[in-house]
């Protein structure tokens, strides 16, 4: 029994060691399963989570250059730099996004276009950091919101640089705009591999200078690397590269000589580019009615939005850059020219005037009633008299008309420095093939063009183009690219990058012939059409009317501005250049809607090319244009 | 004298088991004093728990077995009845209705099981040594699944995970026939659908989350990609004491109590991990050999539940911060900060001891 009992131990104890011993085995198992484990990730995975706890800890925090400035010929400042503090939302971080804004709206004052505005950077910056619900605070709100900033997580108060334009709507066709990066904007960044340039920014160049010259203007962003716990809090920096801020644009742009031209417009719409004609630097660039660009910087509210998109004075659209209009009997000096250049007429030359021009059934009038009698190249243009260019396109035919003219720039983009330039309409029968799909829109016929030769029928050119045209007549042929900017400066070491005039091309004239043009146009602003509104200007001038038919006018019927309805009024042109010898300025003015050049347009030439020439203001000259207060 | 009583006093001290946990408590307060940088109390406060974790180790080792036999059923069923008390009337916190107000002090009942446990199921076999039957393994189990069903409900998967691993330990150690064992576990895989069902949502989570923690990188599984970046990111050599980035920034929840291998595995590297698993696998196996020496069946199967109870500690602590097991409540035994687990460890350590060092008195 004793021994049975024994033996029972016996056994018993052999089993416990032996379970004792699969235990053991299973923790030799378990360890070297961790063992495995560590060698995995310490060893063959240890470059993967090093580079995961340094992207942890490390965050290149980038900072922003400081844009260029956009100054003046004479150093006024169009677009500048002004740091303020701004309220700003993370919606990642945002549980509740309307809660959060209500809530803020106890601690900081925010309207309901602040709201609007934030709904429409939600959806126009997707995926952004953080923005901005209201801009601006003032001391007392940043203090406030300091004190409830516990309140409010994903919510904080951001010192930023903003832009302002001091002068508002003052040349705003030209500096443009920036506004809030959106994703074609990034789409854009990106495919310009520019994505590392664009972090921390928020704005990027929409329209105008500030969107052509975005490159230069932007600067090259540094960056901090900070190392953050894991709340992303910056605990120390580790490295830092300065940012490199921007550089500044000068332009060729006479501010002083806009303001003049923009207020000569009054209340009119229109468009006026005055260039240089020894450089194609441009020294007043106008498109009215014009719009304030700083609503457009921390993003517009729908409100302002809609007033200035559906206005029907368009006025967010650059008309002298994008604005095509039939330059009327503004084109006859070029229908002049290449009449004698092409030996179709001598100056000497006359027709007879009966007021009309017949042709293939169609009566072709002129303004005058009667007509204007007798008449030579000279009269033709001093009282642009409408029958001898009837006459005179149909000698010439449309395609020489298109060869000769398009020599001017007509119906082709002048590559100014901003973007967004209509081509226009330069007529031939190359063109209207192109331009029509049935056969027989696309044949070409001659009565058509008749009208072309007095500036009318598919002529349409933008106001750059007339005063790129004028300014090449104006330097006896040879075209400059006509650009905005006269140089780029590096603000750190003061370096200036000139923008180079640039020939386009010489168009070979025979200076007998340039020597009667010009004579001839001399003639419109001392005994002609244009001589009312140049009376008593004591330089020298050439100029010619215009006046562009909006719609056409039936036969037998007589133009009657009363009757018309104003958005179906002719259009007013004048195309200038002073003095007569050596001219300093050339310039296209059109007026939409206005009625006769002479009457509307002329008149904003004299007091521009007063101002320029002379330094003189027209009476009703308004406030001074505020003076260079620098950059803060 | 001094000689004397110095031997009197550290008679029952078993040498290499001290040694080792001495040494598991030197690397965990140097990692904690890395991990609890913004807390320095918390390095105070452990030494103060370690003081107290040693005397009760002390004393606990003083008790020969016979007397700690006499403690099983009531230390179980005080620990049941707190249990009880604690899901009817225990205060919640952060969710989990863990705790009992006693009025002086707040205690957790669960903890008291994760001794009482095994010391009951020991005694409980001892008894039954000469009659074990099938009925025998039947109650064994009952007495185990109880409290083990409170503690999970609380809910506390952590600390209900090691009361039952060290109640199964004893039964396992106990004899019971493999066929049950592989029936238990077919049954077990079987019934995962049905525990699926009763685990709260956040339980489900974890588990979730371990088998893609990508899935939800900012909640659930940002404890555990943060802390496998943390071992990882140590490398072989480790990026030194005090100079876990993971750690110092604040990447590593919980970092002086659960999640302090991340810390160590951080600033050590592998060499450090190997260092850690070689002293837990030195004081298992001193604790299997005192198992298998041990006189009794009770100490038998205390002995090895005791030690295998340690394992589960660091081996479910270190597979859950390296990502190969689900996140439950479970310290990095002798290394992470907290009394409560502490004390509870070294009573096990003292109950070992004990065992080893009366082993001769009881043999007849």
């Amino acid at each position: 029994m004793r021994l049975a009992e024994f033996k029972d131990h016996q056994r018993e104890l052999h089993n416990f060691h032996l379970r004792i011993g699969i235990a053991g085995a299973l923790v030799l198992a378990a360890f070297a399963l961790l063992l495995v484990r560590f060698v995995y990730l310490q060893v063959l995975q240890y470059d993967y989570y090093r580079t995961k706890a340094e992207d942890n800890r490390i965050s290149i925090v980038p900072i922003m250059p400081n844009r260029g400035l956009i100054l003046d010929r004479n150093g006024t400042v169009l677009a500048r730099n002004y740091s303020a503090y701004t309220l700003e939302i993370s919606p990642g971080k945002v549980a509740d996004l309307d809660k959060t804004i209500n809530d803020l709206e106890s601690v900081v004052e925010i309207r309901p276009s602040d709201r609007a505005r934030f709904k429409r950077l939600m959806i126009e910056a997707k995926g952004a950091d953080s923005l901005p619900i209201r801009t601006r605070l003032t001391d007392e709100e940043v203090a406030k919101f300091a004190v409830n900033r516990y309140r409010f997580p994903g919510v904080d108060i951001q010192a930023r640089l903003f832009r302002q334009y001091p002068l508002n709507d003052l040349a705003s066709h030209v500096t443009g705009y920036i506004g809030r990066i959106n994703e074609r904007d990034l789409e854009r960044i990106d495919a310009a591999d520019l994505s590392a340039n664009y972090k921390g920014t928020d704005h990027i160049g929409k329209t105008g200078l500030e969107q052509s010259y975005e490159n230069e203007l932007h600067g090259i962003t540094g960056y901090e690397q900070v190392e953050v716990d894991s709340a992303g809090r910056g605990v120390r920096t580790l490295s830092r590269t300065s940012p490199i801020p921007g550089n500044n644009l000068v332009l060729t742009l006479d501010i002083k000589l806009q303001q003049v031209a923009e207020q000569a417009f009054g209340d009119n719409r229109g468009a006026l580019v005055a260039i240089e004609p020894s450089t194609g630097g441009i020294l007043a660039f106008v498109s009215k009615p014009g719009f304030d660009p700083n609503l457009f910087v921390d993003g517009i509210d729908p409100a302002s939005w809609d007033e200035l998109n559906n206005s029907p004075d368009r006025p967010l659209v650059n008309r002298a850059l994008a604005g095509t209009y039939p330059p009327g009997s503004t084109f006859k000096p070029y229908m002049a020219l290449a009449a004698l250049e092409l030996g179709k007429r001598t100056p000497q030359q006359t027709i007879n005037d009966p007021g009309y021009f017949n042709f293939g059934g169609h009566r072709f009038r002129d303004d005058k009633p009667g007509g204007h009698g007798v008449v030579d190249m000279y009269k033709s243009l001093v009282q642009s008299c409408d029958t001898y260019y009837y006459m005179l396109g149909n000698d010439l035919g449309i395609d020489n008309i298109a060869r000769f003219i398009g020599q001017f720039g007509f119906g082709a983009k002048t590559g100014i420095d901003i973007e967004g330039e209509a081509t226009g309409v330069l007529p031939s029968q190359e063109w209207k093939r192109k331009r029509f799909k049935k056969p027989e829109q696309q044949k070409w016929y001659a009565g058509e063009t008749i009208s072309v030769g007095i500036g009318q029928g598919y002529n349409a050119y933008t106001p750059l183009q007339m005063a790129e045209a004028i300014a090449t007549l104006a330097d006896d042929g040879v075209m400059y690219r006509p650009h905005l900017v006269n140089y780029i400066e590096n603000v750190r070491n003061g370096e200036r990058k000139l923008i180079e005039p640039k020939v386009k091309h010489s168009i070979a004239l025979k200076p007998s012939n340039m020597e009667f043009i010009r004579r001839a146009l001399a003639g419109v602003n001392t005994e002609g059409t244009g001589a009312r509104a140049f009376a008593k200007a004591e330089y020298t001038s050439a100029g010619k009317t215009g006046t562009a038919q909006v719609v056409a006018i039936k036969q037998n019927e007589k133009y009657n501005e009363k009757h018309v309805t104003e958005r179906h009024r002719d259009h007013a042109l004048f195309i200038a250049f002073a003095p007569l010898e050596s001219p300093k300025i050339a310039l296209a003015v059109v007026v939409e809607n206005a009625g006769f050049g002479a009457r509307a347009a002329a008149p904003i030439a004299r007091q521009v090319l007063d101002y320029y020439l002379l330094g003189k203001k027209p009476e009703h000259a308004a406030a001074e244009i505020p003076g260079n207060e620098g950059d803060d | 004298m001094i000689r004397t009583l110095w031997l009197r006093f550290t008679d029952k001290i078993d040498p290499p088991l001290f040694m080792l946990a001495l040494a598991l408590l030197v690397l965990g307060m140097m990692t904690l004093a890395s991990a609890a940088n913004d807390t320095p109390a918390r390095i105070s406060s452990q030494a103060v728990n370690i003081l107290i974790a040693l005397s009760v180790m002390w004393a606990v080792a003083q008790f020969p077995p016979q007397t700690l036999m006499r403690f099983a059923l009531p230390a179980y069923a005080l620990g049941l009845a707190l249990l009880l008390g604690v899901a009817l009337f225990g205060d919640v916190v952060n969710g989990a209705r863990r705790w009992l107000n006693l009025g002086i002090t707040r205690i957790q009942p669960s903890e008291i099981m994760k001794i009482a446990m095994p010391l009951m199921l020991a005694w409980y076999f001892h008894k039954h040594e000469a009659t074990l039957r099938v009925r025998e393994y039947f109650v064994a189990c009952l007495l185990l699944l109880v409290p083990v069903m409170l503690i999970a409900r609380q809910p506390d998967l952590g600390t209900a995970l090691l009361v039952a691993a060290a109640g199964f330990y004893v039964i396992f150690l106990a004899g019971l026939s493999w066929r049950i064992i592989v029936g238990l576990l077919l049954a077990g895989c079987a019934s995962l659908p049905f525990l699926w069902s009763l685990m709260h949502d956040y339980q489900r989570r974890r588990i979730l989350t371990l088998l893609d923690p990508t899935s939800d990188p900012l909640g659930a599984g940002y404890h555990i990609i943060q802390s496998v970046i943390a071992v990882g990111s140590g490398g072989i050599a480790g990026k030194g004491w005090l100079r876990g980035t993971q750690a110092h920034l604040e990447f590593i929840p919980e970092r002086s109590t659960d999640f302090i291998f991340a810390v160590f595995s951080e600033e050590f590297g592998l060499i450090g991990n190997c260092l850690l698993l070689l002293l837990y696998l030195l004081l298992i196996g001193r604790g299997l050999a005192i198992a298998a020496n041990a006189p009794t069946f009770f100490t038998r199967l205390l002995a090895g539940a005791v030690t295998l109870t340690f394992f589960t500690y660091a081996f479910v602590n270190m597979g859950m911060v390296s990502g190969i097991l689900p996140v439950v409540g479970v310290p990095l035994p002798l290394v992470s900060f907290g009394g409560t687990a502490l004390v509870t460890l070294f009573v096990g350590i003292g109950i070992l001891m004990s065992i080893h060092r009366h082993r001769k008195l009881v043999q007849t």
